[in-house]
C-alpha cells in the first residue's frame, strides 16, 4: 500500500463523490416522480395512459442503461437535444431508474386493498385526491424497502456517466489507475468512497423503513 | 442532420455479429456466475473463519462497488501485478464474479433455507461432506432460487454492455464501430437498444422453460 500516494490524491477522489452523490440524488429525484407517474399510468383505466406507461416501462427495463445513455448524450444533438455531459447522466439515469420504481410504485399500490379506492370515491373524493390522501400514504410504507433497493442499484448505476465524461468517482478511478500505476491503492480508495455512500443510504432507508412499517400495520 | 434509419442495413452483418457476442458473453458468464456464486455460498456457511471472513468482505467490496469500476480494476489494474488479460476475459472474469456475488446471496439463503435433515440423512447414508452438498443440497438449493438466478442473468445481458468500455467487441461497441463510420448515433444505438430488448425478451423466455422444467411437481 502506498500510503503516501493516498494522501496526495484522496481530495479528487473526495471531491469526485461528491459528484457521484449529486448525479445520483437528482437522478433519484427524477426516477421518483417518473415513478409515480408511470405506476398510476400503468394503473390507469384509460388506454391513452396505460399504453404509454407500459412501453415506457418495459422499454427502459428491456435495454441497457450505458446504451440509453449513449442515445440521449450522442443522440441527442440530432434530434434536437444538445445536453452538457452532466445534464444528459441525470436525464439517463433518472428515466432508467424511474421504470424500475415505476415497478416499485405499482407493487405497493396495488398492495393496498382495493375497497380504500371505494370508500375514497363513495366519500366524494376525485382522483387525484384519492391517491395522494388515502393510498399513497399506506402504500408508502410497503415501497419504502423496494424503493431503497432501486436507489442503492442506482448509485452504482451512477458509475456508467464516466463513459459519457463526467467526472465522478468512476472516472476519476480509471484516470488515477492508468497515470499513477498503483491499481489496488485506486481501487481501495474508490470502493471506500462508494462503500460509504451506499452504507450511510442502506441505513438511512432501513432507518425510515422501521419507522414506517411500524406506523403501517398499527 | 434528420434521421436516416436505412444506413442501418449496410451494417446488419456487423451489428448481428456483435449482437452474437453478446449472447456469447451472458451465456458463458450466466453460466460461471452460478458455478462461482454456489462455491461461494457454500463457502460462507463454513464453519472456518479464516474462510468467512475474507468471502465476506469479498462480497461486501463486489456488492457495494459499481462493475465499471471492478471492470476497469481487472482490465487496467490486474497488468500491475502480472496478470494480463485480454478485454475479453477481462470483460468474462468482472461479469461472472460481480454477479456471482449476487448469486452467493441468493444460493447461501436457499441452503440455510434447506431442511437440515436433507444434509444429516445424506451424511448418514454415507456421503461424504462434499458429495452431500453436492448431489443432496446444492441442487434442492438451485431449484428454489432459479427465479432469482434468472433475474441476475437478466440483469447480466444488460450489463454486458458495460465491457464496450474497454473495447470488448460486443453489440454496444459494434454500434459504435458503425457510428465513427457513418456520424449516425441515434440510429445505431436505438437499434442496439432494440436487439438488446429482443435477447432480454428471448432469454426470458428460455428461463421461464427452465423454471417449468426444474420445477417440483407438488
Amino acid at each position: 500500500m502506498d500510503i503516501e500516494l493516498i494522501l496526495k490524491v484522496w481530495v479528487f477522489f473526495a471531491k469526485a463523490a461528491l459528484v457521484t452523490v449529486e448525479v445520483s440524488a437528482l437522478a433519484c429525484a427524477l426516477g421518483l416522480a417518473l415513478g409515480l407517474i408511470g405506476a398510476l399510468g400503468k394503473l390507469s383505466d384509460y388506454r391513452a395512459l396505460r399504453y404509454p406507461a407500459t412501453v415506457y416501462v418495459s422499454a427502459f427495463r428491456g435495454t441497457p442503461c450505458l446504451v440509453q445513455l449513449f442515445i440521449i448524450y450522442f443522440g441527442g444533438p440530432q434530434i434536437g437535444l444538445n445536453l452538457e455531459p452532466f445534464a444528459a447522466g441525470v436525464l439517463g439515469l433518472g428515466l432508467n431508474i424511474g421504470a424500475y420504481m415505476s415497478e416499485s410504485i405499482r407493487g405497493a399500490i396495488v398492495a393496498v386493498d382495493r375497497g380504500q379506492w371505494d370508500a375514497a370515491r363513495s366519500l366524494g373524493l376525485r382522483y387525484l385526491p384519492t391517491v395522494r390522501l388515502v393510498i399513497l400514504p399506506q402504500a408508502a410504507a410497503l415501497m419504502i424497502r423496494p424503493l431503497g433497493v432501486n436507489t442503492v442499484a442506482l448509485i452504482k448505476g451512477s458509475a456508467l456517466v464516466s463513459a459519457i465524461s463526467v467526472v465522478e468517482l468512476t472516472y476519476t478511478a480509471h484516470r488515477f489507475i492508468s497515470s499513477t500505476y498503483k491499481p489496488f491503492e485506486m481501487f481501495a480508495l474508490s470502493a471506500f468512497f462508494y462503500l460509504i455512500i451506499i452504507t450511510v443510504v442502506t441505513r438511512a432507508i432501513r432507518a425510515l423503513d422501521e419507522r414506517y412499517a411500524v406506523q403501517g400495520h398499527g | 442532420m434528420g434521421l436516416d434509419f436505412t444506413v442501418l442495413l449496410e451494417y446488419r452483418d456487423l451489428i448481428l455479429t456483435g449482437a452474437v457476442w453478446t449472447a456469447v458473453l451472458t451465456i458463458v458468464s450466466g453460466i460461471a456466475s452460478v458455478f462461482v456464486g454456489t462455491v461461494l455460498a457454500v463457502a460462507q456457511l463454513s464453519r472456518n473463519r479464516w474462510v468467512t471472513a475474507p468471502v465476506a468482505a469479498f462480497m461486501w467490496v463486489f456488492m457495494g462497488t459499481p462493475l465499471l469500476l471492478q471492470l476497469y480494476f481487472i482490465y487496467f489494474g490486474l497488468v500491475e501485478i502480472g496478470i494480463d488479460l485480454s478485454a475479453f476475459w477481462s470483460g468474462i472474469i468482472a461479469l461472472s464474479v460481480h454477479f456471482a456475488v449476487y448469486n452467493a446471496d441468493v444460493i447461501r439463503a436457499a441452503i440455510a433455507a434447506l431442511d437440515s435433515g436433507q444434509y444429516e440423512a445424506a451424511r448418514s447414508l454415507g456421503l461424504g461432506r462434499f458429495q452431500a452438498l453436492r448431489l443432496v443440497v446444492i441442487p434442492q438449493a438451485l431449484r428454489n432460487v432459479a427465479p432469482a438466478l434468472g433475474n441476475n442473468m437478466i440483469a447480466l445481458l444488460k450489463e454486458s454492455s458495460l465491457v464496450s468500455i474497454i473495447g470488448v467487441m460486443e453489440l454496444t461497441l459494434s454500434a459504435q464501430k458503425a457510428i465513427s463510420e457513418t456520424y449516425r448515433p441515434f440510429e445505431f444505438y436505438i437499434l442496439a437498444a432494440a436487439i438488446y430488448y429482443v435477447l432480454n425478451m428471448g432469454l426470458e423466455y428460455i428461463l421461464a422453460r427452465i423454471e417449468q422444467k426444474t420445477a417440483l411437481t407438488r
